[in-house]
């Protein structure tokens, strides 16, 4: 039994479908990563299984029970939302103590699970202050602190990284996921940040114009796209596509490399002409494009910089370059992947 | 995971939840409010409406329909007549009046300077305080023996004892008083609402328009104008609302005097409808005021339409 | 001709300009503050220069009318309703404008413009029919009747002032609460009402001063001294045939005025920030 299940969830707004007919599974402890860009009805999808908005159709279940209509207090969920949603006119302590004092939960018991949540967290010395006098980072670990403390079944967090300086976003990535780690609860996270979900997802969910493109870990994600969408969401630089039969062809920069650099297999050549290239240190990237097809596509590579001399990528000429066959992704004329060309 | 299920199962908990749906707190929230106006206001509305179609009067309370009649008659009188001219005179001229000192006041208030706070409080002061006991303030400055400016002007040399008006006494100067009073009572208004409008502005479309060469009064009028014209033309809506429809002033004042030369329609409505308990006419001479009413809610609706982007 | 003579100037014009003004503002109530502190004999001597005492001032005024009329009990009556009217609007305006701002989706913009233009509905259109109403419930002559009337403007206009603020409560606070155990009532309560402690205030400190300034229904409804309202009985009270109580009639005006002026000059910015919908700060 999934600790979450998503049935056909639909929502629409007036004519806008904002989630389309979604379906999914979290399973129990899992750390569950929804992904896409913006306006792709991830967060509407998210607030659908939290119970601020209700589906036009479909049912979720928590736990194996059928929860529609149920408001959030009765869902057994505790949800961090972007702004972190603290309260102004309470004390962090307060802050913390709120869901069990909605609970009823008998006073002596209060102040210690406060002060448990709190040390997890590391904020015990941020107690007595107030959410306006804390830093970003600071008020997103009171968040978390205030959704433990009620033990819910399922954590469920609206991009908090997205209001953090790019600095702390990674440790603050870590900091969550180990904190997932540590106290076990099935978590579902909103991103559109490919990096964050690549990072921390234990599966990762696409999702685009309010479907699910794709539901995988990220290795699956990553090698393994369902379509074109997936294919070019997710990677830095995103993966190149050109246009092939009737559909499309895609490799991904890292690995076009020039035909010298690949020594076995079977390859697929490709002339490249080089436009640009850009050092960034531990990689380069080429800027080019390809020969021999119809008409010019711009195609990038991703280089280590060791293996390949500078000189041999000059702008302006025309360089053989290789994909190893097993790394080549067809996409048919809809954008599914294919797997013959 | 079994609190959950416990809760959901049994209809007494769907119940339980019902006050959670936006819909239904919303109707619940809203109720008390919608009712108060639709029984204070909508319903006596349509009382109005209904009296000034029949012939209902205090001491013959009938409810017989005698259809436009007596709109036709209160038409027909001169007294009316003439207090229609008179309440759009008023309206126009101390509206005029309370917008020229209204937008020249707000651009002397608009920069900082010592004292400016004190300013501000006096000046706010015909607004702030009750328009009754103000217009007592005033009628005792135009009385006719010992009013100030009367003195004042005696003094300066302007004007001897014998020539000294009888402000609220004769026609012409009571109605001049009253167009002031009412005119006074609005610039501050006027002035707080241009103030709101001209730091409406955004700093940086004025500095693009200096960088483009735009002197003060092109800068004023091409650029600020179009700007603050929503805010302003709500306030001076409401303005025009209030003082069309306003009686204390010529109340209090002149009662309508001297020899009917002042009355507004709130005055006429307040004499035949309650004082004389003709309650049908009364009801016609003020149901005049609403087309007038209706008008301008018509364009301040455009215009509120506007502001909101 | 130097500079610094054009700026004198200048700054002259402009002070001069700002002294005009504020007489023109100001001078009536110097008038109402000085009359009540003359002596009769002062006030109704002629050849006086009105502008300052020419005896010494005194407090008659001020002991006739609390003594030989019924100022302390108008003073009392206008307590009583306004008290009573401030009531009645926080328990309906504060529901309606939450309703309107979260509750009501789409709609609920609209509705609430609504609700805003009946306090554009003259009082002297309603006051026909509404004199019959009170009458026939009974409560003519009394202060009851405008406790029961008042509302119908300030309900309006205070609704639509609570919009405004109610909008710029951040929704994420209120969602918290409400996944963290709050219903959406206890949410409102719990969350909504407290960080609106100023719009509250300022909603009653509003219509406190919209009670004392109304005139018109009064004048309608009570004729019976006892019962009216301090504007009323200032104004039409203090005149005894054809003569009028001028000092009486000042110092009266003046007590009656005197905290509503404080009153709008503390909260003008938050009136002003409330007309404009927070569009001004």
């Amino acid at each position: 039994m999934s600790a979450i299940s998503a049935n056909e969830i639909s929502k629409n707004f007036g004519e806008v479908t904002a989630v389309d007919r979604i379906s999914l599974a979290v399973r129990d402890g899992e750390f569950m990563v929804l992904l896409g860009p913006s306006g792709c009805g991830k967060t509407t999808f998210l607030r659908i299984i939290a119970g601020l908005e209700q589906q036009s159709a479909g049912d979720i279940l928590i736990g194996g029970a059928v929860v529609n209509g149920v408001p959030p207090r009765a869902r057994g969920i505790a949800m961090v939302f972007q702004s972190y949603g603290l309260y102004p006119h309470f004390t962090i302590r307060d802050n913390i103590a709120f869901p069990l004092k909605t609970q009823r939960v008998p006073k002596p018991q209060i102040r210690p699970k406060v002060a448990w949540a709190a040390q997890l967290l590391g904020i015990e010395h941020l107690l007595d202050r107030r959410p306006r006098q804390l830093s970003g980072g600071e008020r997103q670990r009171v968040a978390l602190a205030r959704a433990l403390v009620r033990d819910p079944t399922v954590f469920l967090l609206d991009e908090p990284l997205s209001n953090l300086d790019a600095k702390l976003r990674a440790s603050a990535r870590n900091e969550i996921k180990q904190f997932q780690q540590r106290v076990g609860t099935t978590t579902i996270y909103v991103t559109h940040d490919q990096v964050e979900a690549m990072g921390m997802g234990d599966r990762i969910a696409v999702i685009n114009q309010g479907k699910v493109r794709q539901v995988g870990t990220p290795t699956t994600i990553y090698e393994d796209p369902a379509d074109r969408f997936v294919a070019t969401f997710v990677g830095t630089p995103p993966m190149n596509l050109v246009t092939w039969n009737s559909g499309h062809l895609g490799f991904r920069p890292e690995h076009f490399l020039p035909k010298e650099m690949i020594q076995d297999g079977a390859v697929t050549e490709f002339s490249y002409r080089v436009n640009r290239t850009e050092y960034l240190g531990s990689e380069r990237i080429v800027y080019g494009e390809l020969d021999g097809l119809l008409s010019p596509q711009e195609v990038t590579a991703k280089l280590p910089p060791a293996h390949v001399p500078l000189e041999s990528i000059r702008p302006g000429e025309w360089h053989a370059f290789a994909v190893r066959n097993g790394q080549l992704c067809y996409f048919d004329e809809d954008g599914k992947r294919a797997r013959r060309h | 995971m079994v609190a959950i299920a416990e809760k959901i199962h049994g209809s007494r908990s769907r119940f339980q939840f019902v006050f959670d749906r936006p819909r239904v707190l919303g109707a619940a929230f809203l109720t008390p409010a919608i009712l108060y106006i639709l029984l204070l206001v909508g319903l006596p509305f349509l009382l109005a409406v209904y009296y000034a179609l029949s012939a209902y009067t205090i001491y013959n309370p009938s409810y017989h329909f005698v259809g436009l009649r007596n709109f036709v008659e209160v038409v027909e009188s001169d007294i009316f007549r003439r207090t229609l001219l008179n309440t759009f005179i008023f309206t126009i001229g101390s509206q005029i009046l309370g917008l020229i000192l209204g937008k020249f006041g707000a651009l002397l208030v608009l920069r900082p300077f010592p004292g400016r706070k004190i300013v501000r409080a006096l000046i706010i002061l015909p607004w702030a305080v009750p328009i009754a006991l103000a217009t007592v303030a005033w009628e005792w400055m135009f009385d006719s023996l010992y009013s100030v400016i009367n003195w004042t002007l005696i003094a300066l040399g302007l004007m001897s004892r014998a020539d000294a008006p009888n402000w609220l006494g004769e026609p012409g100067l009571a109605m001049l008083c009253v167009i002031i009073v009412n005119a006074w009572r609005f610039f501050p208004f006027a002035i707080v609402i241009f103030l709101a409008g001209i730091t409406a502005v955004p700093q940086d479309v004025l500095d693009a328009a200096t960088v483009d060469g735009a002197g003060f009064w092109r800068r004023n009028y091409q650029i600020i104008v179009p700007i603050i014209a929503p805010i302003v033309v709500v306030g001076l809506i409401f303005g025009t609302v209030f003082t069309f429809t306003d009686l204390s002033i010529v109340y209090l004042l002149t009662n309508g005097g001297p020899v009917n030369a002042t009355p507004v329609l709130g005055n006429l409505g307040f004499q035949i409808g309650i004082l004389s308990g003709d309650v049908a006419h009364g009801a016609a001479v003020s149901l005049f005021m609403f087309p007038v009413l209706f008008l301008l809610v018509i364009v301040m609706l455009r215009f509120i339409r506007r502001r909101e982007i | 001709m130097p500079r610094i003579v054009n700026t004198a100037i200048k700054e002259g014009s402009f002070y001069a300009t700002v002294a005009f003004f504020v007489v023109l503002a100001a001078f009536p109530f110097y008038w109402m503050l000085i009359t009540a502190f003359k002596t009769n004999a002062d006030l109704y001597d002629v050849t006086n220069i009105p502008f300052w005492f020419n005896a010494p001032p005194t407090l008659e005024h001020f002991r006739y009318l609390f003594g030989q009329t019924l100022f302390a009990r108008w003073l009392l009556n206008s307590l009583i309703v306004g008290v009573c009217v401030v009531g009645i609007t926080l328990a309906t305006a504060i529901p309606a404008g939450y309703a309107l701002t979260r509750l009501t989706g789409r709609n609920g913009e609209a509705l609430g413009i609504g609700i805003f233009l009946t306090y554009l509905v003259p009082p002297t259109l309603l006051f026909l029919p509404l004199s019959r109403i009170i009458t026939w419930l009974g409560l003519e002559n009394s202060m009851w009747s405008l406790v029961l009337v008042y509302p119908t403007f300030t309900i309006p206009f205070c609704t639509w002032l609570l919009m405004g603020f109610f909008k710029t409560v951040p929704r994420e606070v209120e969602e918290a609460a409400i996944v963290d155990g709050c219903s959406l009532f206890g949410s409102f309560v719990k969350m909504v009402l407290p960080l609106s402690l100023p719009a509250i205030l300022t909603i009653v400190i509003f219509t406190f001063t919209l009670t004392l300034q109304e005139f018109v229904y009064a004048l309608t409804f009570i004729s019976a001294s006892a019962q009216k309202p301090i504007t009323l009985g200032v104004a039409t009270d203090l005149v005894r045939g054809d003569i009028y109580y001028w000092g009486e009639l000042m110092a009266g005006a003046l007590i009656a005025s005197v905290p509503v002026a404080i009153a709008y000059n503390l909260f003008l910015d938050r009136f002003i920030a409330g007309i404009t919908g927070g569009a001004v700060k």
